[in-house]
């Protein structure tokens, strides 16, 4: 039993470290997001609503439900955060944009955000909103460090202002190099540089939530199935103790 | 020796406590498995209450809108229609006063309806559910001295312009009065009564 | 009133018999250990895959342009959808986790050795039927890693010379993967092929108690008939299907409850670590589901990398090894034959481990390792120095074999105990 256990334990270790072994590439953010703040998925969903939607759809999800879950009335979120006509408060989360235009406009079709965190996870998602930065070269003026070549332009400029990147002069073996060491907006925006941070965070957060609406309901119930478990356990240790209590080793 | 557990009171107690436990763990597993055959979050929202505009409907016209999936009837009674039901008696009518619940309180009256010109109705025949013919004219032929009322096509069954059966068919009870309510002098919301969900 | 019913389904089909035949007065060695615990374990989930697999259907849509939307839907909208569909893809690599500790329980007590070769034939046509039950299951829920993972695999018939083009075709019924594959994969996956499982583990169980349980010794516990005295034999009751052929040393328990309860406590752990993944880490870190599988198929774009499901990794990465591309799918399909023909290559008369001489200990123990380690090389991205170890991994792998052949004929064991030890 003690063998079982561990066998068991030691696998899921072993995945667990081949997996934190091969890792993606360096990320140059953490987003430490917290699924139970519903004011900041609430502000997350007002900034996704206003900045993302007109492009990205989440197709996959129904307003109502998000709006349940978020402890936004139906009313003032059909009023404030549903921009496209006629829609209804159970429809999914879509926009008015023709496939075809947008693929046109963009190069390829925006693609749909429903479950982009689950596909890149969150850490990725807040270091991307963070990573625009001028580049002439681009056709819509901006680059991202952590999307090389994004099709999309900035569209939170205006709240980031124009985010340039920063070279810092250092010697490295003896020369001088310009080292890339971040990016710094022109406080050209409707926010501060922390507000900026927060609000990417609270972005971050509503995708995270988007992507698995269940995921409180899940860890919630998960623990109680836990807690069953061990309960269940003890009991048939008890009782095939009981019952081998007799057989000769 | 035999199989047969010895009987030791510790030994029946840990196999009526594990199969309990075992048993209750069992059912909580079944329920996902029965919850997930109730109608979805996306049924549900599609069997929302429904708008409907009444300016537009003529007298005499019945109008069909969609509500959970099931054809709702909004009709403007006629003067003459609404005579037609005042007369009709009693006893040709398997339930005229409209005891048997098949309507929200506020329509268990004699055109059970809330207002006297506007009927709403599940349009679905008590019967074995086909949606009867609505017969705004020619419905002597059908029911004498009557000018119009429903006919299902499927057995026969007859309701008058209040959606009351007629005796002698096979339907058993009144058209049914999903619950509603007047959000203002021209929109009906159907699906809902006025305090809250239906 | 009880007894009636009893006595009148007996009087029409054999009930008790069978009950008592398979379960009640099955003798089983009592020094199973844990070990002994995946085949229950294993007959668990696959009860899990065929409950929730129907419930599934119920909401799932089988068309290229609703497939990934109707699995959201089951995720967002059904009711407790998510817990029937996560319950589905851990169990689908529980199978797989619970069936490779099966197999190496079997090898490591030589537990396909005669009789019981066509027992571990069996079981490898399970192994089979599996994969190809996993392979097309995973290609259902219609995202990127799916459809790349379906293209790749069916790929690989192509490679056969001569016929392989058209026989690739025919798989897909189209150009790439397309709708057409998924509903011929869906048909497949939840009809014929749970059909076939369902068919060859009750053939497994038959095969099982035709012969017996195996044991960590080895040894058997059975011996001719009239040769123990009764002291020696058994204090149980057995059915007489066994006690009528041979004499049962005092070494075997009934499977049911003695056999039953040790199972329902392995149980206990596993549905444990069960629910943790299924409530706590559905995707394993990409593993149980791959991130890329977040991401609806896309005919025009490929994902960066593409590999199968961990379960598959060890058998891609001896694919990925050989640089002939056909060749490689021989050996593929060669490493699961090796494992298939063990009853063969192992010449030993020894079953245990426990008695057999120190290097079928090690290349055991290696061959576990290497297996797991190819598992790991074939599902991460490749570099130059990856690909030169799975060569060498690929090679080792299959020295395994070799080597057991080779030593097996003549080798050195210990003495065997009389009877099973502890």
């Amino acid at each position: 039993m003690k063998k079982l256990i561990l066998t068991l334990g030691l696998l899921a270790g072993m995945a667990s470290t081949a997996v934190s072994a091969a890792g993606g590439a360096e990320l140059p953010y953490k987003a430490d997001i917290d699924q139970t703040d519903k004011a900041s998925l609430q502000r997350g969903a007002k900034l996704f609503m206003n900045y993302c939607l007109g492009c990205h759809q989440m197709q996959f999800q129904r307003y109502e439900r998000t709006f349940n879950d978020l402890g936004i009335p139906l009313e003032v979120g059909m009023e404030n955060l549903v921009f496209t006509k006629d829609t209804k408060v159970g429809e999914h989360i879509k926009n008015a944009m023709p496939k075809e235009d947008a693929a046109k406009w963009f190069g390829a079709a925006p693609p749909d955000l429903t479950l982009e965190a689950r596909l890149r996870g969150p850490d990725w998602i807040y270091s991307y909103l963070k990573s625009f930065y001028v580049d002439p070269s681009r056709p819509f003026g901006v680059n991202n460090t952590v999307f090389k070549d994004v099709g999309m332009p900035h569209v939170l400029q205006e709240l980031q202002g124009v985010p340039e990147k920063v070279y810092e002069e250092r010697m490295i073996d003896g020369e001088m190099v310009q080292e890339f060491v971040g990016i710094q907006s022109d406080g050209s925006g409707e926010l501060s540089e922390d507000e900026y941070d927060r609000a990417m965070l609270d972005l971050t957060n509503f995708m995270v939530y988007i992507g698995e609406p269940m995921i409180l309901e899940r860890e919630s119930i998960g623990w109680k199935a836990l807690i069953y478990c061990f309960i269940f356990w003890i009991f048939a240790v008890l009782l095939k103790k009981e019952y081998w209590r007799d057989i000769k080793k | 020796m035999s199989n047969a557990p010895v009987d030791n009171s510790r030994r029946r107690f840990l196999t009526v406590a594990t199969s309990v436990i075992g048993g209750a763990g069992a059912v909580a597993a079944a329920v996902p498995f029965i919850a997930s055959w109730n109608p979805s979050a996306r049924a549900k929202s599609a069997g929302a209450p429904v708008e409907v505009d009444i300016t537009k409907i003529e007298p005499g016209q019945l109008i069909r809108v969609e509500w959970r999936s099931k054809p709702v009837w909004v009709i403007y009674r006629t003067p003459e229609m609404l005579k037609t039901i005042e007369d009709i008696s009693a006893d040709n009518l398997k339930d005229a006063n409209s005891e048997v619940e098949q309507q929200p309180a506020y329509a268990q009256n004699l055109h059970r309806s809330k207002r006297r010109e506007i009927f709403v109705a599940v349009g679905i025949c008590t019967h074995l559910g086909c949606s009867p013919t609505y017969m705004s004219e020619g419905y002597e032929e059908v029911v004498e001295g009557v000018n119009a009322g429903f006919y299902c096509p499927c057995h026969g069954s007859k309701f008058d312009m209040a959606g009351r059966v007629f005796s002698g068919v096979p339907a058993g009870a009144n058209l049914q009065v999903p619950p509603h309510y007047y959000i203002d002098d021209n929109n009906i919301l159907i699906g809902e009564d006025q305090e809250g969900a239906a | 009133m009880f007894k009636n019913l009893v006595d009148w389904i007996d009087a029409r089909i054999p009930m008790t018999r069978v009950y008592n035949m398979h379960m009640a007065q099955y003798p089983a060695p009592k020094n199973m250990n844990f070990w002994y615990v995946f085949g229950f374990l294993a007959t668990i989930v696959l009860v899990n895959q065929i409950v929730t697999g129907i419930w599934l259907t119920m909401s799932y849509e089988p068309s290229a342009a609703g497939a990934f939307a109707s699995v959201e839907y089951i995720m967002r909208d059904v009711e407790y959808g998510w817990i029937i569909r996560y319950m589905h893809s851990t169990g689908a690599s529980a199978f797989f986790v619970v069936v490779y500790l099966h197999m190496f329980r079997g090898m490591m007590y030589g537990s396909y050795q005669k009789p019981r070769e066509l027992l571990w034939l069996f079981g490898m046509f399970i192994y089979l039927a599996l994969m190809a039950e996993a392979f097309m299951g995973y290609l259902l829920p219609w995202g990127q890693m799916s459809y790349w993972g379906a293209q790749v695999i069916i790929g690989l018939f192509g490679t056969i010379p001569v016929i392989g083009e058209d026989l690739a075709l025919w798989i897909r019924g189209d150009y790439v993967v397309s709708g057409a594959t998924l509903n011929r994969f869906f048909a497949l996956h939840v009809i014929a092929l749970p059909l076939i499982i369902v068919i060859l583990v009750f053939l497994h169980i038959v095969a099982l108690h035709e012969v017996g349980s195996n044991n960590p010794d080895g040894v058997d516990v059975k011996r001719p008939k009239g040769s123990l005295s009764d002291d020696e034999k058994t204090k149980f009751e057995f059915h007489e299907y066994y006690t009528s052929k041979k004499d049962l040393l005092d070494d075997v328990v009934p499977f049911f409850p003695h056999m039953v309860l040790k199972d329902l406590m392995a149980f206990g752990v596993f549905i444990f670590f069960f629910c943790y993944v299924m409530f706590f880490n559905p995707d394993m870190y990409g593993k149980f589901i791959e991130h890329p599988n977040f991401e609806m198929a896309n005919n025009l774009k490929t994902p960066e990398h593409v590999f199968p499901v961990w379960y598959f990794t060890p058998f891609y990465a001896i694919l990925k090894a050989v640089p002939n591309p056909f060749g490689g799918v021989v050996a593929m399909f060669g490493a699961i034959i090796m494992l298939a023909l063990l009853p063969w290559i192992d010449r030993g008369k020894v079953r245990s481990w426990r008695y057999r001489c120190g290097l079928h200990k090690w290349n055991l123990i290696i061959f576990a390792i290497v297996f797991v380690i190819l598992g790991y090389l074939g599902g991460t991205p490749g570099t130059p120095f990856k690909e030169m170890i799975s060569k060498v991994f690929t090679v080792m792998y299959f020295g395994f074999f070799v080597l057991l052949w080779l030593y097996s004929k003549n080798e050195k064991t210990k003495p065997l105990p009389e009877r099973i030890t502890k």
